[in-house]
């Protein structure tokens, strides 16, 4: 039982970064805004959270400067691609490596230093309650964070006014700037929203998954952060299942290529061939699994072509000069 | 016209100027509006018109120029301002959003935060008050132009506006559809509402509007009463001189003639959920006709055309017969090289390159075709003969240029529009196929293109128009077949076709009891 509940939570750790990174990207998208920066922002978000973090001795002050490097770092994108109507693809490829690049400058002082991780939610009482009790009271922070994000964000889109205006421009930014909607101000605020939470997605790995500053530590998790906005057909409780299946796998993947098959013999035949089948295939087919199970699982829940049209942001990636 | 409640109009402009780099769009413009009266404002393409009034809904900012509402000096800066003082536009190319309901979109435009489900309370009560008939919930992709019209209306109605602005509302409505409209616009007047009507189709302005302003080049010429004047006489006011009617001789024994464009059963799956299928689509062009295609736009049109250029290929190859071979599966140049020639709608990308010279856009539509004359020794491309063709049809067609081989992007949309049928027209062929022909080209340069068909098919060509304009239909083709969703209706001679048929069948009518069908909401 203890082994199940390890891995649940080793799957809520894995998700959480991916989770929270594709949400803002999500609204950024849904605003018809494309930003390709989110692997760049991430890691600024994990440098500058690892950072301040070790300076200060507080992992919550590090917390804060990681959403704030992020929201800063994406201010260059908002800049260059809303008032400036550069390529938001170009921009956004060279917002990821800038980041990289500035990131692993910044962070030379801090490779090899230890760090002090983000403490778990304890409520006495309730997280010791077997099983749920640590599924449920006893995560870190940023996972309660990441699910509040995610019915936030939903509300928001679809519940207020001010979200029905952020999607309308996200459809047709011409036809709301003739109504006279602010269509570069709501953009501004949505970019930076989205690097906000790409530097606390950030802040999470540095503070909380490896508790210390790895060049290049985000390794692709701003990419598959892209990845799921997209499969999920820009709706957030999908991005939150293409998140959790994205985790689930990659954590089972990384059990199957650990574990040792002559430990199993003495478990129920169908257990010991599974994992025999499992153990069959080379391991970088079972790294690629976590990749594939995701964009098959969404690409079948995204099947109704016509709710996928109506929840595509029409105006995607098109840059917008007002005339005046 | 309503008197007066302390003298003054409700709207004044006095030398509104409008400048674009090099071009002036609105030059000094001065226009009065009183209060309750509908007021048109006429010009050509590129007059300036829809320029003057995004100056006055504030999607554009004047470069000088005053404007007074109600004898007060405003400065309009954004919609907003304009929404406030009582100024509401329904827009030409709508502002809508397609993957919104007609409720949110409403909501969108109305800032008093109020619920939803009030809005599209209110909007249903409204529309039907007005016997335009919405439902708030229906998604805006799914609608036809007319209920996007609609909309619009309803949402400019529920800001309460004193003045609201329609520009061209009928270029992409059904006569039906027009004379509701006109119903609407006659009770708004009579609620001491003020219009500003923008059109260039004369015979509704001379029916509903009380004053004119006409523009030309981005100055006003004058200021007449529509009802006084004939349609000739405006037109002349718009165009600077008189336009030549189209001349089109009847044509004998066409039923006899050999059909050289043949379409048997031609159907198509929605390629997206906001498109429409072909039901079945049968149709035969013969030597010596013009047929033309009416319809809202819409309804299969661009699908159809798809279909039939070679755009999208079918699996039955028999569904496009071109001068009796089969076609269905062949490419665009592959029915090209049978004779065939295609101008599609949009000008600008799939008519032509827009960054690339006419001359280079000559060789990108004709190198197979034409391979011999363009493609010397060796596959090198031959640029004299390709310039010198490029002049020959630059001089068919009296296409204005700035430059002797320009971009075909610096060309104002009219004169693009002519080299483009200028191009397919030079090489004579058996078959030509036009979406939409004249759309936004200005009335010489239109009546130029539409005489070129005719004279195409009258030397042993079949040519097909598929156009939203009804009068240009009725002035060239012999026959007319109308369009609704994605049917296509058996052709009707022109000389039994009448604006009242054709219109029902646009909007839906069964062919056998068209007069006794109402339009469907």
């Amino acid at each position: 039982m203890d082994i199940t509940v390890n891995i649940l939570l080793t799957i809520a750790t894995a998700a959480t970064p991916l989770l929270i990174a594709a949400i803002g990207e999500l609204v950024v998208e849904r605003s018809g805004v494309l930003n390709l920066g989110v692997e760049g922002m991430m890691i600024m978000g994990a440098v500058g959270g690892f950072g301040v973090s070790y300076l200060t001795g507080s992992p919550w002050i590090g917390l804060l400067a990681a959403i704030a490097m992020g929201a800063v770092f994406s201010l260059l994108f908002a800049v260059m691609t809303l008032s400036l109507a550069t390529n938001q693809v170009a921009t956004g490829l060279s917002l990821t490596l800038l980041g990289l690049g500035l990131s692993g400058m910044m962070g030379t002082s801090f490779v090899g230093q230890p760090g002090e991780r983000l403490p778990n939610l304890d409520i006495p009482g309730l997280t010791s309650i077997p099983v749920i009790g640590r599924l449920l009271f006893g995560q870190d922070p940023i996972f309660y964070i990441s699910i509040a994000l995610t019915a936030a964000v939903t509300w928001f889109l679809f519940k207020t006014r001010t979200g029905l205006t952020l999607r309308s421009i996200g459809d047709s930014h011409t036809s709301a700037h003739a109504l006279g909607i602010k269509v570069i101000r709501y953009r501004y605020l949505s970019v930076i929203f989205g690097g906000a939470c790409a530097g606390l997605a950030g802040g999470h790995l540095s503070l909380v998954y490896t508790p210390q500053w790895v060049e290049n530590m985000t390794a692709g998790r701003g990419w598959i952060a892209l990845a799921l906005v997209v499969f999920a057909s820009w709706r957030p409780w999908r991005v939150l299942a293409g998140a959790y299946i994205f985790g689930a796998i990659w954590v089972g993947q990384l059990h199957v290529q650990a574990i040792n098959l002559q430990d199993f013999v003495d478990a129920p035949w169908v257990i010991y061939k599974v994992i025999a089948f499992l153990k069959s295939f080379p391991s970088q087919l079972l790294s690629s699994l976590p990749y594939l199970a995701t964009v098959v699982v969404l690409v079948l829940i995204s099947r109704n072509k016509r709710l996928t049209m109506m929840n595509t942001p029409a105006s995607l990636g098109q840059p917008f000069v007002p005339d005046r | 016209m309503s008197a007066n409640q302390d003298g003054t109009n409700l709207l004044e402009v006095r030398g509104l100027t409008k400048i674009f780099g090099t071009l002036t769009a609105c030059d000094h413009i001065d226009l009065d509006i009183a209060r309750g009266e509908i007021h048109a404002l006429l010009g050509e393409n590129g007059a300036g018109k829809s320029t003057l009034v995004k100056m006055l809904f504030g999607s554009l900012e004047p470069n000088s120029g005053e404007i007074f509402w109600n004898g007060q000096a405003v400065r309009i800066s954004s919609p907003g301002v304009a929404k406030k003082l009582g100024i509401g536009m329904v827009f030409q190319h709508f502002s809508l959003f397609e993957a919104l309901t007609a409720a949110e979109n409403i909501a969108l435009s109305l800032d008093d935060g109020s619920p939803i489900s009030s809005i599209a309370a209110k909007a249903r009560a409204l529309s039907f008050s007005y016997g335009l008939p919405l439902d708030p919930e229906s998604l805006v992709g799914d609608l036809s132009v007319g209920e996007r019209q609609r909309i619009e209306i309803i949402r400019c109605l529920l800001q309460t506006p004193q003045l609201i602005i329609l520009d061209e509302p009928t270029s992409v409505l059904t006569p039906q559809e027009a004379d509701k409209l006109f119903e609407t616009l006659d009770r708004l007047r009579s609620e001491g509402k003020s219009i500003l009507y923008i059109s260039h189709r004369l015979e509704e302005v001379k029916r509903i509007c009380d004053r004119a302003t006409v523009l030309r080049h981005g100055k006003v010429v004058g200021h007449c009463n529509p009802r006084a004047e004939t349609a000739s006489s405006l037109a002349r006011m718009m165009v600077g001189n008189e336009v030549q009617a189209v001349v089109r001789a009847p044509v004998e024994g066409i039923a006899t003639a050999q059909p050289l464009l043949e379409i048997r059963n031609l159907s198509r799956k929605p390629a997206t959920p906001f498109s429409i299928p072909l039901k079945s689509i049968d149709l035969n062009v013969r030597a010596g006709e013009v047929i033309g295609i009416a319809g809202v736009a819409g309804n299969g049109q661009g699908e159809f055309f798809e279909s039939v250029s070679g755009e999208v290929l079918q699996q039955d190859a028999g569904s496009v017969r071109i001068r009796g071979k089969n076609a269905g599966n062949l490419s665009i140049t592959g029915r090209r090289l049978l004779g065939a020639a295609f101008v599609p709608e949009e000008r600008l990308g799939h008519g032509a390159a827009p960054r690339m010279k006419l001359s280079e856009n000559l060789l990108l539509s004709r190198h197979a075709t034409d391979g011999k004359a363009f493609v010397g020794g060796g596959g090198m491309v031959d640029s004299a003969a390709i310039y010198a063709a490029a002049q020959r049809i630059i001089e068919a067609m009296d296409v204005r240029k700035s430059a002797p081989d320009p971009e075909a992007a610096a060309l104002s949309g009219g004169n693009l529009q002519k080299f483009i049928v200028g191009r397919e027209l030079d090489r004579r062929p058996s078959v030509m196929v036009v979406n939409q022909p004249t759309w936004g080209v200005d009335a010489g340069a239109a009546a130029h293109i539409r005489q070129a068909l005719i004279e195409l098919s009258r030397s042993g060509s079949a040519v097909l128009v598929i156009s939203q304009d009804l009068d240009e239909l009725f002035e060239i083709s012999d026959a007319i077949a109308v369009m609704h969703n994605g049917a296509l209706s058996e052709p009707m001679p022109i000389a039994e076709a009448t604006f009242e048929k054709v219109g029902l069948l646009m909007g839906g009518a069964e062919p056998g009891h068209a007069e006794h069908t109402m339009e469907t909401a």
